[in-house]
């Protein structure tokens, strides 16, 4: 602009409206790849396939008092106990202020006895020991998540270790008494 | 430079249209290179040899290989069991891999230690940098291929991480994954991936040695090329040194290859994947173990900044900090052969590496070396701190501090004088 070799003041407005031109035209190029470039970004979201496949039935009845079982939800695992009442008493004990990631058993069940959590360590994804019989299940009888050494109570809360927050409670809703759906 | 004249007519036809000749009888033959490099140097053409190695290995395994969760172990056991010299292409490649690391950070600390990171050399270590990085996502994701154990769990472990960001974690990982957790979606993308990468490596060494051939090669002295008298054409003499160079290589190469070849790996490996059980004890390949080891380090919060997200950054910053170097350092002398105290310091910051790789391999809680009360984690955390001190403090300090020894007039008087002395 100023190195214009028209110094009269009549180019200016024409030069002015090149540099318009050019900043709109970038401006709308710019835009346009982005745009352009959004489909591929999503393509790589969960496709429909994947996500038709978020919701699974559980069937309650065979697992015993004390017992749990893994079923996989999402390509992971969800822990499903049935707790004794020990267990129950247990999470409710603990004063909320003690705890890492402060929430009551209560907004963490819809029935007392049956706790469902995903089974995977908030930290960095392992899955945390303690739902096989006999298996380790840290110093908060929940589970113990070998990789870095996570401890979960009985409701799934974070205890101790690198861990930032309990184990996720995904959506599901009792069928009937003996049935859950996952999802 | 002017142009050479061909004698060849066919020659000097293309390269009157395409002096494609020409630029690679300037960069190959003539370019001139100091008369004084030593064995150091060797490492540059080295990782350029294992780059093309890399390429033409994984293109045959691709040939064979299956990226689907269900067939993608079977695959590459059958590439080991049934395919002609299968197991041979495959282990050049996961060896290649190691030798990629061995190479390229030998070749790192060289410039280190002879300051060649300094002005004019920023751009040179800069475009370094981001090959270092490209060859780590390279390798990472090339290591879930096989489908075991440790690639199924090292994907997550290592995909998790960036769901420690606020807010945009957790929908960045699912987007990661294509999925809620590391099943086919992933494994395809990051064949799709670990086919391209090398191929922007390759772009990225294109600009790494055109950089080079315009600011020219440092040497062991850190004293710039001023007359003729200093530099020889590349070719014959560092042409002959790089073959040389080359074949000690190749037995170091092939004797892992043909003698050890599961010897840097992982057993677990060899177990196909299980989204249902975790094995005991996650470890990444041994060249990532001083970058795992400064993440693991770091289990408590600042600032409020949860311990998680604080790993995660410290292990970034543990590489991007090299891009910052050539400002850190505030000596006017490259080489640390003039400068007595960085000298120590350097390799001091050598060990440090090395003790990161050890406290990366072992569990937290374990004892260091055996020393009875002194964990990894706390050995981790020390040696975390001095990584970060080095360039962060010693560099600007020493730097300013340090009286450096007399400088050569010249490589070629440098030249003259060491072999005087011989
Ligand atoms: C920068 C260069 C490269 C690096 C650092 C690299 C690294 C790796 C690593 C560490 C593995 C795992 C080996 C194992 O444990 O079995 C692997 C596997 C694989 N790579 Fe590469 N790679 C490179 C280039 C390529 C290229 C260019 C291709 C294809 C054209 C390729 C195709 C494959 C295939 C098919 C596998 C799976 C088979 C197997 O596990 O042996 N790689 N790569
Ligand atoms: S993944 Fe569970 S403690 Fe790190």
């Amino acid at each position: 602009m100023s190195q214009s070799v028209h110094s009269s003041g009549e180019h200016q407005p024409d030069e002015n409206r090149r540099d318009f031109l050019t900043l709109a035209t970038t401006a709308v190029g710019v835009v346009g790849a982005g745009c352009a470039l959004l489909p591929f970004v999503d393509s790589m979201n969960p496709s429909k396939d994947v996500l038709a496949l978020a919701s699974v039935e559980v069937n309650l009845s065979n697992i015993p008092v004390g017992q749990a079982v893994k079923v996989m939800w999402r390509g992971k695992p969800v822990f499903i106990r049935h707790r004794t009442e020990r267990e129950i008493n247990e999470a409710n004990e603990v004063a909320l202020n003690e705890l890492v990631d402060p929430q009551s058993d209560d907004a963490r069940v819809e029935k007392k006895e049956w706790l469902i959590v995903v089974g995977v360590c908030t930290h960095l994804g392992c899955i945390p020991m303690g739902t096989a019989t006999g298996e380790a299940r840290g110093d908060y009888d929940g589970w113990y998540c070998p990789c870095h050494g996570s401890h979960y109570d009985t409701s799934g809360r974070i205890r101790r270790g690198p861990a930032p927050k309990n184990l996720e409670v995904p959506t599901y809703t009792f069928l009937t008494d003996t049935s859950v759906r996952i999802g | 430079m002017s142009a050479p004249q061909w004698n060849n007519k066919v020659v000097k036809w293309v390269d009157d249209r395409l002096p494609v000749i020409s630029m690679l009888h300037h960069s190959a033959y003539e370019y001139p290179t100091p008369k004084n490099l030593s064995y150091m140097w060797n490492f540059g053409s080295l990782a350029g040899f294992v780059l093309v190695t890399m390429i033409l290995s994984g293109i045959f395994l691709v040939m064979n290989y299956t990226p689907h969760t269900s067939m993608a172990f079977e695959s590459v056991e059958r590439i080991m069991r049934d395919v002609n010299y299968g197991w041979l292409i495959r282990y050049i490649h996961m060896n290649g891999a190691s030798m990629f690391f061995i190479v390229v950070f030998l070749h790192m600390f060289r410039g280190l230690y002879y300051g060649s990171y300094k002005a004019p050399r920023e751009m040179l270590w800069w475009i370094g940098i981001l090959i270092l990085l490209a060859m780590m996502a390279t390798a990472f994701m090339g290591y879930v291929l096989p489908w075991g154990q440790m690639s199924f769990w090292g994907a997550t472990v290592i995909t998790n991480l960036f769901s420690a960001f606020p807010i945009i974690g957790d929908p960045l990982v699912t987007w990661l994954w294509g999925g809620f957790s590391v099943d086919n979606p992933t494994l395809n993308r990051f064949f799709s991936l670990h086919y391209l990468m090398p191929f922007i490596i390759l772009g990225l060494v294109v600009l790494h040695v055109w950089a080079l051939h315009s600011v020219r090669s440092n040497n062991p002295t850190g004293v710039e090329i001023k007359t003729p008298q200093d530099s020889i054409p590349f070719h014959p003499y560092y042409t002959i040194k790089d073959l040389f160079g080359m074949g000690v290589f190749l037995i170091f190469f092939c004797g892992f290859v043909f003698f050890a070849p599961d010897y840097l790996g992982h057993p677990d490996n060899y177990i196909p994947a299980n989204p249902l059980v975790t094995p005991p004890h996650i470890v990444p390949e041994w060249y990532f173990l001083p970058f795992y080891a400064i993440l693991r380090s770091i289990d408590f919060t600042i600032f409020g900044i949860p311990a998680k997200l604080l790993g995660v950054l410290a292990m970034f910053a543990s590489i991007v900090i090299l891009f910052v170097i050539p400002w850190l350092d505030t000596s006017k002398v490259r080489s640390s052969k003039f400068r007595p105290v960085y000298k120590w310091f350097f390799w001091l910051f050598v060990v440090d590496t090395f003790i990161l790789g050890y406290c990366g391999a072992k569990a937290p809680d374990d004892y260091f070396m055996g020393v009875p009360g002194l964990k990894v984690i706390v050995m981790g955390q020390l040696s975390t701190l001095y990584y970060f001190a080095h360039f962060l403090v010693v560099m600007p300090l020493v730097g300013k501090m340090e009286r450096p020894k007399p400088l050569p007039a010249s490589i070629s008087e440098s030249v003259l004088k060491e072999g005087a002395n011989a």
